[in-house]
């Protein structure tokens, strides 16, 4: 009866099985970046999402119902690009002695003022991110810490980020540690909590598992534990994006020195509606290809996770 | 017997005499001391023998899984003793492995990742988890399998990498919970038969869960059926046919006969109970 077992497969037998397998199995799950023909009409979407935008608003400014001082249309404020251009120049304009054409091409003042906030956005969000899970994780792992910060952590967590700008000021001066501070504080509070919780939802099963075959509590913690969170915590981080950006705007628009916010600042201080139109654009367009990039990212890293949006729209 | 030397548990157990398993008046409170206690064992006894075939039939919410908790070590028993290989069961341990009711693969890893997992844990080396890996995988039948992912694969498929990954680790004790309760007819009598196999082939001993009665009639040395509420061992029935066993067989039948009918009075019994508990409400 034992000698039943020889050649015996559950698989119908196709033949497959008996020819050995030379080439070991390569690693799963590596997605390659979205092909192009999915991803052209999405962009093309986007256009004529925006156009139609555009669209309207223009057509309410040929026919005069937008008054172009205070509601400038599209082609107002993105034409005198170079205009709008030298007002970014800001880091300049404070030096005595220069006057305000001197210095970096609009193009260079833009793309400076651009990149340095974006910079300070995704700095705060990469350090916020580090050391809530970081903090999460030894919060679960080692219940002294839960003892010594998380009442802290909680009591801290609803206080309004705008509540920190003296502090950061106060601790920061001016520069971009000050703005990258503020974009921590603001997330870093609840993204603890929020890891504390995805922590605690953990597949109990899944955690057995590795019980059953003799895991050791920082084995349990690096092998299940943390890729299991990771997915709840990447979408906090999503969900926390616009806040961050928000918050690098009020930062940079109180002192910062320079950056889009002080930009804005200036705008609403010399009442340059066609400037205040030009950063919106300029921060719109920033905070959705930050988003993409974050997409992108989540698509690389979390690859096992399946993007739902496909089944819902076929509902 | 070409399979045969990767299942076999390794033969420096000395302690050959007394049972792989031992479970002496092991009883099991749920949230003991609180108001939310719940007996769900009581007065288990239960030997199990090295290499034994142990089925435990039993109604919904008996107690089954508890009891496989207990004996893997994941829960400790509130009352009684229970025992491996002579050394109470303190903390779970590779040596018995215990295959879930849910499905519980790592959806990040990949099928083979998934397999070796207790090996990685153990820390052998990768060129050594593929190739075990590898055997196992073609032992369940899912040679092809072993790059994709979990959530790429059928249900059946599923349970089938779980026992692979139960198998990788070579258990003296391999403790199954309805491992093929979401399986279609025709694949249960598949992994059945693998089962025996693999079971013969390793020496191991193995504690099925199931409600099914035909599963208990294919699978088992003996059957335990139990109580509900709190789940107590009702009656153990051997069997002591050969394999495979023809399921039509007067045996066979016989045998199916006398466990649906002890099963009959306690789902009977268990519904009784609840309605009254209800009206008592
Ligand atoms: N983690 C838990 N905490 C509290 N009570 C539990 C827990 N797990 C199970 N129970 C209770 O213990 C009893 C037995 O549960 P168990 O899962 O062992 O039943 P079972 O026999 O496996 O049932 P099924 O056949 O439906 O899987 C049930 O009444 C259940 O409510
Ligand atoms: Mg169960």
């Amino acid at each position: 009866m034992a000698s039943v077992s020889t050649d015996r497969t559950p698989v119908s037998g196709t033949g497959t099985v008996a020819g050995g397998q030379d080439s070991p199995p390569a690693l799963a799950g590596y997605t390659l970046p979205e092909p192009l023909r999915e991803f052209l009409p999405k962009v093309g979407w986007t256009l004529v999402s925006v156009g139609t935008f555009a669209a309207l608003w223009e057509f309410l400014w040929f026919i005069g119902w937008a008054d172009p001082k205070l509601l400038p249309p599209p082609h107002v404020f993105l034409g005198a690009f170079a205009d709008q251009a030298k007002f970014f120049n800001t880091a300049q304009r404070w030096a005595i002695g220069v006057s305000p054409d001197a210095g970096p091409t609009p193009w260079q003042a833009v793309l400076i003022t651009v990149v340095s906030s974006a910079m300070r956005v995704f700095i705060g969000i990469t350090l916020a991110a580090i050391l809530a899970l970081s903090l999460g994780v030894a919060i679960r792992y080692w219940i002294v810490v839960e003892r010594l910060t998380l009442p802290t952590v909680t009591l801290l967590s609803p206080v309004s980020p705008i509540a920190w700008l003296p502090v950061a000021i106060f601790l920061f001066g001016i520069g971009n540690a000050p703005a990258i501070f503020m974009v921590v504080i603001a997330l870093f509070f609840h993204m603890t909590i929020a890891t504390i919780n995805h922590i605690d939802g953990v597949n109990r099963n899944l955690i057995n598992v590795a019980r059953t075959m003799g895991a050791t509590k920082a084995q349990i913690y690096r092998r299940v534990i943390i890729p299991a969170i990771l997915p709840g915590v990447f979408v906090i981080l999503r969900l926390n994006l616009f806040g961050a950006w928000m918050v690098v705007l009020i930062a940079e628009s109180t002192g910062v020195g320079y950056g889009l916010g002080q930009v804005i600042m200036l705008a609403r201080n010399t009442f340059n509606p066609s400037l205040v139109f030009f950063c919106i654009a300029l921060i719109g367009f920033l905070g959705f290809a930050t988003d993409w990039a974050m997409r992108m990212t989540q698509k690389r890293v979390l690859y096992w996770v399946n993007d739902p949006s496909g089944v819902l729209r076929g509902l | 017997m070409i399979h045969r030397g990767c299942f076999v548990v390794s033969d420096n157990n000395t302690q050959t005499a007394g049972p792989a398993v031992s479970c002496r008046d092991v009883g099991k409170i749920w949230s003991a001391g609180t108001s939310r206690a719940h007996e769900a064992l009581a007065n288990i006894d239960l030997d199990i023998e090295p290499g034994e075939f142990v089925v435990l039939l039993g109604p919904s919410g008996c107690g089954k899984s508890t009891l496989l908790y207990l004996i893997a070590g994941l829960e400790q028993q509130t009352g009684g003793s229970l025992t491996y290989f002579g050394e109470q069961v303190k903390a779970p341990s590779p040596d018995r492995s215990l295959i879930f009711q849910e499905t519980s693969l790592f959806p990040w890893l990949s099928v083979w990742e998934n397999v070796s997992f207790g090996l990685q844990i153990r820390g052998e080396s990768e060129p050594d988890r593929r190739a075990a890996a590898k055997d196992v995988l073609k032992r369940v039948g899912l040679t092809e399998a072993g790059s994709k992912r979990p959530d790429e694969l059928s249900g059946g498929m599923r349970q089938r990498v779980a026992v692979a990954r139960a198998l990788a680790m070579r258990p003296r004790v391999l403790l199954m919970d309805e491992p093929f309760a979401a399986l279609d007819v025709q694949t249960r009598q598949k992994m059945q038969d693998f089962l025996i196999d693999v079971w013969r082939d390793s020496g191991a001993s193995v504690v099925f869960v199931t409600h099914h009665i035909d599963e208990a009639v294919a699978l088992a040395d003996r059957v335990c059926v139990f109580t509900s509420r709190p789940g107590r061992i009702k009656e153990t029935v051997k069997v002591d046919l050969p394999r495979p066993r023809d399921p039509f067989s007067p045996e066979c039948e016989a045998l199916r006969k006398r466990l649906t009918q002890l099963l009959k009075d306690e789902v009977d019994r268990a519904f009784a109970e609840q309605e009254g508990m209800a009206e008592a409400v």
